[in-house]
């Protein structure tokens, strides 16, 4: 076994324990700081198959940004473990039968023959951008599908603001352009008072 | 420049480039951590003078000894972890701090040859590792079961989320100039006859400043400290947390202090680019870059008091993110013309 196999199932065993974490932990904010984990050690493996922009995007996206404000509403709920947990052997026969069928189907397509072949990784030069090479693809060869892509995203921002935007009446807000433009004489006044002679007459 | 150490290349054989490494990891976390000590002392020293007082004076002479003082201290102390904590997130959460902050130590050039990893997408490890920083003090925050702390995450997880963006946004026009993620060849973007009028600051101007200042929001520090907030929440995610522990998070908070420094010296001023064409390029023009953005930091801490909460979200979303999305779009019609001299 190379030094790039032992650091690739490294990785795999670390996203497969982070995942069975997620699924198994008792606290939900433990079950988040798995997923925290699985995805750090999935971008450990992307980064193996030379695929730093992909890597690092996920970490960005998902770790950064994301499963932030995952852990903030999850930090900030109130859960009923026992509540969570009715019910879960009724549904686990179920479950199973999913997840089997998941294996399965992965199976059957890393593992057939035909597939193995075609997706062997392919080893680049040092100076090879992956970067570079994905965004040169991504602004010419596909610039329609990932610009309606990015269309559809921003139709779903404006949609959810839109939908969870209430206008209420009455409520106090502050007006920062009014407070910026205030100027001392709208608020002071100033009173000039000659000073009194003092009493002893010096 | 380094044959004197292929003997020992050879009697190690494959070994060599891990040691090496570590080597080279040791070199720079060493001084980085003599430089956090002594920026607490310089901080001291610079908000004393500006506000006409002395400063640490005591320990050593003109109280260069202070830091170490202050260090033993910290080191001698008891950690408490309150009952109701949650031990295991606890203890790991000043760790999860400083980890980022050294972590991106590694793509950092000093100068034209010393870097530790030279690699492709540096501009966006740093990004990443960057966006790391927020778990450990929203894991601190929630493990201390402390309402001050739980406070002081909230609020630092929303103001890092949103300062990230706008940060991002500044990269991605340093980027577009340089074009290049490769933190040594965006320095050697801003090669020219002309000294410092070829450095990017000039034509990503605007963005210099929304990097700048999202910097000091991102490391958390005044005007933006709301996450300690010591007259609001007494001292935010880290109330509950002494000796090492709490040290820990005062490491992690000027490496990245220093870290922000480095990267602006870095993408807008030049990085080891001697400013006048006259004198050569050295690795002590970043070091004097990066020592005048450290003074930015203090400066700002005397001036300045904190935002209200509102007012900081408002410059983050308001402000911060329309003028940087206006400026990738000025920054990438100006690359087209004729006018772009960089």
């Amino acid at each position: 076994m190379s030094f790039f196999d032992a650091v690739f199932y490294l990785f795999a065993t670390i996203t497969l324990f982070a995942g069975t974490g997620v699924i198994v932990a008792r606290n939900p904010v433990h079950a988040a700081l798995f997923l925290v984990l699985a995805f750090c050690s999935a971008a450990g493996i992307w980064m193996l198959l030379e695929a730093e922009f992909l890597a690092i995007a996920l970490v960005l996206v998902y770790v950064g940004a994301v499963m932030v404000l995952f852990l903030f509403v999850v930090m900030m709920l109130d859960i009923n473990l026992v509540q969570l947990k009715e019910g879960f052997w009724r549904w686990f026969p179920f479950g199973a039968v999913i997840a089997g069928l998941m294996v399965f189907e992965m199976v059957w397509v890393l593992g057939s023959r035909q597939t193995a072949e075609v997706s062997k990784a392919v080893v680049h030069a040092a100076n090879y951008s992956n970067t570079k090479e994905l965004g040169r693809l991504l602004y010419t060869q596909y610039v329609y599908p990932f610009e309606l892509a990015a269309v559809i995203l921003l139709v779903a921002m404006v949609a959810a603001i839109a939908l969870t935007l209430r206008r209420r009446t009455g409520v106090k807000t502050q007006q920062v352009s009014e407070q910026v433009k205030v100027r001392k004489a709208d608020r002071l006044r100033i009173v000039k008072m000659p000073s009194e002679p003092r009493a002893d007459g010096k | 420049m380094m044959e004197w150490l292929e003997p020992i290349q050879k009697m190690l054989g494959s070994a060599w480039l891990p040691i090496w490494t570590v080597l080279k990891i040791v070199a720079i976390v060493l001084p980085l951590m003599g430089a956090v000590a002594y920026l607490t002392l310089a901080e001291r020293k610079v908000i004393g003078w500006m506000q006409i007082r002395i400063g640490p004076n005591r320990v050593g002479y003109f109280g260069l000894l202070q830091p170490l003082a202050d260090g033993l201290k910290l080191l001698m102390k008891e950690i408490i972890v309150p009952s109701g904590a949650n031990k295991f997130l606890f203890i790991i959460a000043p760790i999860l701090t400083l980890m980022p902050a050294l972590a991106v130590w590694a793509v950092i050039p000093f100068n034209a040859e010393l870097v530790v990893a030279n690699v492709n997408a540096g501009l966006l490890y740093v990004l990443a590792m960057a966006s790391l920083g927020v778990y450990g003090v929203i894991i601190a925050g929630w493990a201390s079961n402390s309402k001050y702390a739980f406070l002081g995450s909230l609020r630092s997880a929303a103001q890092i989320v949103s300062y990230e963006i706008a940060m991002g946004f500044a990269l991605v026009t340093v980027l577009m100039a340089a074009q290049s993620l490769n933190l040594g060849d965006i320095v050697r973007g801003q090669q020219g006859a002309h000294g410092l009028l070829n450095w990017y600051f000039i034509p990503l101007f605007p963005m210099f400043v929304v990097y700048f200042i999202s910097g000091v929001a991102e490391t958390n520090r005044a005007p933006f400290d709301v996450a300690e907030g010591e007259s609001e929440i007494v001292a935010g995610f880290h109330v509950e947390y002494s000796g090492m522990a709490f040290a820990l998070f005062f490491l992690g908070e000027y490496a990245n202090m220093i870290l922000v420094s480095f990267l602006t010296s870095i993408m807008f001023l030049g990085g080891w680019l001697s400013p006048v064409p006259f004198l050569p390029d050295s690795i002590l023009w970043m070091f004097i870059k990066v020592a005048f953005v450290l003074f930015l930091f203090l400066w700002f801490r005397a001036t300045f008091p904190r935002y209200r909460y509102d007012q900081l979200m408002r410059l983050g979303w308001k402000v911060f993110i329309p003028v940087s999305l206006i400026w990738v779009v000025v920054v990438g019609a100006w690359m087209q013309t004729s006018y772009w001299l960089w």
